[in-house]
Parts: structure tokens; sequence; C-alpha cells
């Protein structure tokens, strides 16, 4: 399979094929089908290069992303929307929100 | 012990007397006749935002929006001069004029005029009929007799909104009043960066309005989302508002928050990822460069308090706006669908960001933003259930609840006037 994310960021291609979703909404389904180690294990090896990615990411115009930047960029999405499981709630749906959902029905997309 | 000055009278409740202290009877969110009762007192009757003006880009943008709480679908469209709206219905045999595969779902796009899908009768931007297929078949037909059926439609500071009385009481800004002056000038129409949710409820419409529009609830409700040392300190405290207004009664109101977290006194106090990202609940937390927030307009902040953070404009009857301190706001429709459902609707509005780094921050505060709701939103629902119960009927709310007061006591007025009313002119036709 081809190389999804800049080679700066090699460390963390094993992640990009499953989490570098265009959309909020792939994101959220993807994070409610992971098990709270699979998202730890996301959360852990991504946070710390949160800064890196950015650093990176900011030398692009962000409307004209190269495709590999562009990946990065919504691995990092993921990241952020991760990040709730794993420091706020131990485990991938909001506690009591039951049936609720909230759809991001109209996101800028990048 | 309050840790905000409150008025003279020792409550924010009792410095506005009309509401009472008494505990307040939710009837009016569990019955199918009370919900049909606001219909004609409230919805048919008052301004309703339906959007803002961005929404359109271009002369000939359009977008539907189907509204229960009116009986009807209507079409806003940018025409060259003025932003309109009419009813969604084709004057020939009343098919719906604009709609796609599903004719319940609403639409949007640009067009140059408005095509029946049934016998093609077309109408301009500006509501006027132009075409009628085989028009010499029908009889003395004047094509001027039947443009599309108009809505009033007014804009402020380009938000949107629709009017179905048949002669309004009032004009939007005359409407609006205090809020319009409160709020004029803020530079919203450079917040084009737009994050737009939407859910639907199980639950009266009022509630996710209460929900939103009292803090007292946060501490505990939302305790998971702080560290655990700012949760446990949080919850010693509780919530107190800067300050509350109500104006007259137009069934607006405001409450004015802190705004500790953006950014922290202490980094320890925020989850890694906000310290990373310098973002969270209350926003990015650098101020978006080339907005001028230098001199707000004159109803935010109205306690002028250092620790200000964000300003809750309720808009009576199911509309919020919210504006924080960090140069971003958000807006909340509440549209019934039914006594015990409701559509609810969020948007997010930053500044357009200059690069990754801004992006990902939005990013932060739209997902913070939506899990946050979840837990409101599913409250929302056993609520209703337990309501329904009428196990008990009368609800004790705090002086941190008062808009939720306020908002109950304004619909119940307008109700009452109205069945008054109705109930005169009933009398008159005999």
């Amino acid at each position: 399979m081809s190389q999804m994310l800049p080679d700066d960021f090699a460390d963390l291609e094993c992640f990009a094929a499953r989490w570098s979703l265009a959309t909020e909404r792939e994101r959220y389904t993807a994070r409610l089908a992971s098990s709270m180690p699979e998202l730890q294990e996301l959360y852990d090896a991504a946070l710390p290069r949160m800064a890196d990615a950015l650093d990176y990411l900011d030398q692009f115009d962000l409307e004209d992303l190269p495709e590999d930047a562009r990946n990065l960029m919504r691995l990092f999405f993921s990241v952020v929307n991760a990040s709730f499981p794993v420091e706020s709630w131990k485990q991938p749906r909001v506690p009591d929100s039951g049936a609720a959902y909230l759809d991001l029905v109209d996101e800028p997309v990048i | 012990m309050a840790h905000f000055p409150k008025p003279a009278e020792g409550s924010w409740t009792e410095h506005f007397p009309q509401l009472g202290t008494a505990p307040v009877n939710y009837e009016d969110s569990i019955s199918p006749e009370y919900y049909k009762l606001e219909k004609a007192a409230i919805f048919k009757q008052t301004w309703l935002n339906v959007g803002r003006v961005e929404q359109l880009p271009r002369v000939g943008s359009y977008f539907t929006r189907e509204l229960d709480c009116v009986d009807t679908s209507i079409i806003v469209v940018r025409d060259r001069s003025a932003v309109r709206a009419f009813h969604n219905m084709c004057r020939h045999r009343g098919n719906k004029l604009v709609w796609q595969d599903y004719p319940n779902e609403e639409v949007k796009g640009t067009c140059r005029q408005f095509t029946c899908k049934y016998h093609g009768w077309r109408y301009g931007l500006d509501g006027e009929l132009n075409f009628v297929q085989q028009e010499s078949e029908f009889f003395d037909l004047d094509k001027a007799d039947y443009p599309l059926v108009s809505v009033h439609c007014e804009t402020w500071e380009s938000f949107i909104f629709v009017n179905f009385a048949t002669e309004p009481s009032e004009t939007l800004l005359e409407f609006l009043g205090e809020v319009a002056t409160g709020l004029s000038g803020y530079p919203f129409g450079e917040m084009t960066q737009t994050f737009g949710y939407r859910a639907v409820v199980g639950a009266n419409w009022k509630l996710f309005n209460d929900a939103f529009s009292e803090f007292y609830h946060a501490p505990i409700l939302h305790q998971n989302q702080a560290v655990a040392s700012e949760s446990a300190k949080l919850q010693q405290f509780g919530f107190e508002a800067l300050h509350y207004d109500l104006f007259g009664d137009s069934g607006h109101g405001i409450v004015s928050t802190w705004g500790g977290m953006s950014p922290p006194k202490d980094l320890e106090m925020v989850k890694p990822i906000e310290r990373i990202l310098r973002s969270g609940l209350f926003g990015p937390w650098d101020q978006p460069p080339g907005i001028d927030l230098s001199e707000l307009p004159p109803g935010l902040n109205p306690a002028r308090h250092r620790a200000w953070g964000a300003d809750t404009f309720q808009v009576f009857p199911n509309y919020v706006i919210l504006v924080w301190e960090r140069g971003w706001y958000l807006t909340y429709h509440y549209w019934p669908l039914a006594y015990d459902k409701h559509l609810f609707e969020g948007r997010l509005y930053f500044a357009p960001p200059r690069n990754a780094t801004d992006r990902m921050r939005q990013e932060l505060a739209a997902v913070t933003f939506k899990e946050y709701a979840l837990q409101d939103g599913n409250t929302l629902e056993a609520t209703q259930r337990s309501l329904k119960s009428r196990a008990a009927t009368e609800f004790p709310l705090c002086d941190q609840e008062i808009l939720p007061r306020n908002l109950h006591k304004t619909v119940a007025d307008r109700v009452q006037a109205h069945r008054a009313a109705t109930e005169t002119a009933v009398v008159v036709a005999h």
C-alpha cells in the first residue's frame, strides 16, 4: 500500500489508513467503533507529535494542501476526536448519551 | 454566599418582580393542546430567525425551511435588491415548488428562477409568476394575480428573520429591541467559518432552551470534561452568573458568564490536548487577528467584569445568539416538531483560519461543543419522559434559572393573551 503521510511522520503511518478521514461523521463513527486500547494507542502515539504536525502543516496554504499533508491534517482531526474518550470518558461514547446524536451537517472539510 | 454581586433586591429573580419566585408548572411541555396554542399565539405571530445572509452568497441563492411550528414550508432567496421569503407552494394547484427526492427534506442551491416540477409554472426570484405552460388553456388567467405568497422577511446585522402574521405587530428592530441595540456593530459578518449541527430531540422545544440558558447544571452534568481537581472546585463553588437581564415583556434576556478557562490561570486546570492546542470549550484562547474586537457593542459584558467570558442572548421564542469574549459566536434554534419533539440546530461561527493551527483549534472547540451538547441532549429525553408521568407537576427554579423561568412565563402570557383575544372575537361574532 502506498504511503499516506509525509516522510517526517512515518511513525504515524500505521494509523493513517484507519484515521485519516475527511468528515467529522466518519471520525466520530470510527471512534465509536473502536476499543479503548485502540483509542489510547492512537492518542499516545500522536498527541506528542501534534505540535510537530502543526509546524509542518502551517507552511502550506490550508486551501491547497498536498495530499500527504491533507492526510496528516485529517489524522490529527481524529486525534482531537479520540482525546475525549481518553482524557474524559474512559469509554468511546459520551456517558449517558444513549441514543442521542448530533450530526455535523455543514463543516469546513479539509 | 454570592461570589458576584446580585441586585439590591437580594436576587436576580426578585429584581424582575413580574416573574415571582413560585415553582413553575411544566404542563406547557407535555400537552399536545398547549403546543397548538403556542403555534397560534407565538410562532405564527412573532419574528423567527431562519439563518444568516452568508448562507445566500449570490443572487439566486436559496434555501428551504420546513417549519412545523407554523405549518408551512418556505423558500428564502436572495434577489437583486433584498432577501425575500415565500411560502414554498406553486399557485397552480398547490404543489410544493422547491424540493428534491423527498418532499419533506430541506434543500438549498442557486437558480435564476423557480420552476414547478408538476406543470412547469415558473416564478422569478421576486416571486412573480413569469410563465404558465399552455397559458391559453386557462380562463381569464392574469399571471400578475398569482405570484408566490410572500412571507414578511427582514434582516438585522445579516440575521434573517421571517414573520407569518398577516401584518406583524412590530418591525424586526422593534421586536429585537435591546438585543439589537446591544449587539449592533459586532463583526458577525467576518466570522464566516461555520460548523452546523442538527439533531431531532425527543423533548419539548422549551426544555433544550432551558438547558442551554442556565449553567447551574454545568459543574455537575459536565464534571468529567474538566480535569479532576478543577471539577471538584467547580462543584464546590457551583455556578453563578456575572449578570442577568430581561428586556421588558419581550421574552428576550441575557445571561453573562465568566471565562476563566480561556486561557486558564494555570495550565494544569485543563486537559492535555487543550494545553497543546490552546483551545477548548470556550474556543481558541487567542482572539483572531484581523478582526477588531477592541470596542465591543454596549450590550456585551453588561457587568463590565474583567472575568467576562460569554454572553448568551435568548431571542424569544426559539433562538439564541451566544457571543464569546475570545471572538467567535454560536447560534441555537429550537424548532418544535410536536409537543414532545423538536429539531435542535447549533451553529459555530469563527474567523476564517489562517493556517492549520487555527483550523485545528477550531476543530477542538467544535468537537468539545458536540460532547457537551450530547450530554445535555440525552438528559432532555429523560426529562420529557418523567414530566409526562405527571408524578409531580410543579418545579422550584433557582435564581440561576431565571431565563428558563422567564421563557415559560412569557409563553404562558402570550398563550393567555391569545386565548383572551380569541374568546373576545368569538363573543363579538355572536
